[in-house]
């Protein structure tokens, strides 16, 4: 009897945590330093070119042509999740990766090259 | 040299064989592609295969021991991401020491892990390797214990009797600060012969000479060009766990990011009486993007 009590508090507790982690989103965990960063080169023509290489040179071959993803695992780039989110929480993002997910860390390119990485990713949505 | 000799002996050298491919791989079709990876040739950063991808990367290692023949050594890897924290590698290892002969040294096989999933201002990987090479192997991928110009310089006849399976661990630190990478490996080798354990340590730091990049493609802007330096050495081992009769080397690196992989050369300088006085190093990479999708049917390829 004790026994399945114990078994119906771990299904529980289990749940819960599954259903928090879905409803919670990617960007809240980006530390407030980073959610508040600007970008410093918004805008710019030559960075959405640059960023554009970029995406071509890393991105392209899981988020495929137009950032429309692959359907599966390879999330579209083109979404409200996107749009929802802050210039700083996608650079760091880029920095972080999820790893875990197959997301790879994108800290070995230069902040510079992230920095024009998002703006080309604020110039497709 | 007549067209027909120059193909006769390229082809019947596995070295010039080697190059054919590596020229196949930087200028042949396939989906232009850059690697992520550092043009280092002995320290390892945290830089892992991107998920799905295979980067097949030749090496080759040119010197020469004194008193004995001058050697060049080279090697072919498959490295593979098998996930964003795990990346697995299998090496070919062969040389040729002039005046003796040209033989296949053996393989090792590696992994490593990326133990932490969130990026960190140290990021630790784990490294392990089984190599099952012989005493011939002249590669020279990690420096340990008291390895030294002697170990280079036996005959190829003798040294390739020396079988050595061995096992090693390497603990990689590495940090990506502003646009510098600094990385340093603390590595443990043991031949699984009742040998003792042996130390070395690889260290070294990178920086891309431009950090923007362009708008326009190009092959020669500056962005494409890493630069840096790294010196590894060992450390000696459980039974002298001294620096005396240590062989360490510092290096100059640098590597261009080809449309389709990188190119990236060293020098490399003996510093102590057991070392190489120089240490030359090749080394040519060529990415396929997402390999792994070729063997997944209905899931979309590359």
């Amino acid at each position: 009897m004790k026994l399945r009590l114990y078994f119906l508090v771990v299904i529980f507790l289990a749940a819960t945590c599954a259903v928090l982690a879905a409803s919670s989103s990617r960007w809240d965990h980006v530390p407030a330093k980073d959610h508040a960063r600007a970008n410093p080169l918004a805008g710019s023509p030559d960075s959405v070119s640059a960023g554009e290489l970029i995406y071509r040179d890393h991105c392209l071959q899981c988020h495929k042509e137009n950032a429309a993803g692959d359907g599966h695992k390879k999330p579209a780039l083109r979404s409200p999740r996107m749009r929802s989110a802050t210039d700083g929480d996608i650079e760091w993002f880029l920095r972080q990766g999820d790893l875990g997910h197959g997301m790879p860390s994108w800290s070995n390119l230069p902040q510079a090259q992230r920095w024009q990485l998002v703006t080309y990713l604020r110039s497709i949505q | 040299m007549p067209t027909q000799s120059l193909k006769g002996s390229l082809l019947s050298n596995p070295f010039g064989l080697g190059l054919l491919v590596a020229l196949f791989f930087v200028f042949g079709p396939a989906p232009a592609l850059q690697s992520q990876e550092k043009p280092y040739f002995i320290t390892y950063s945290q830089d892992l295969e991107e998920p799905g991808n295979l980067e097949i990367e030749s090496k080759t290692t040119l010197g020469q021991p004194e008193d004995a023949n001058r050697f060049g050594a080279m090697n072919v890897e498959f490295e593979y991401g098998v996930l964003a924290w795990w990346t697995t590698e299998l090496y070919l290892d062969g040389q040729t020491t002039a005046d003796e002969s040209t033989l296949f040294t053996g393989f090792r096989l590696e992994n490593r892990f990326r133990p932490l999933m969130r990026e960190h201002f140290i990021n630790p990987v784990i490294y392990v390797e089984y190599e099952d090479i012989n005493g011939a192997d002249k590669m020279l991928l990690e420096v340990v214990g008291h390895d030294g110009q002697a170990d280079l310089s036996e005959p190829n006849d003798e040294a390739r009797k020396e079988q050595k399976h061995e096992a090693e661990l390497k603990l990689i630190l590495s940090s990506n600060v502003k646009d510098w990478n600094i990385s340093e490996n603390f590595i443990a080798e043991k031949n699984l012969n009742h040998s003792p354990w042996e130390f070395g340590y690889a260290a070294g730091v990178t920086r891309p000479l431009r950090s923007l990049a362009s708008a326009k493609p190009c092959a020669f802007c500056l962005e494409k060009f890493i630069a840096g330096v790294e010196a590894y050495g060992g450390l000696g081992d459980t039974d002298s766990l001294t620096l005396a009769d240590t062989s360490h080397y510092i290096a100059p690196i640098i590597g261009w990011q080809l449309p389709r992989g990188r190119l990236s050369f060293s020098p490399g300088f003996g510093l102590t009486s057991t070392s190489l006085d120089r240490v030359y190093r090749i080394g040519l990479s060529f990415e396929i993007n997402q390999f792994g999708s070729y063997f997944r049917a209905g899931k979309g390829g590359a």
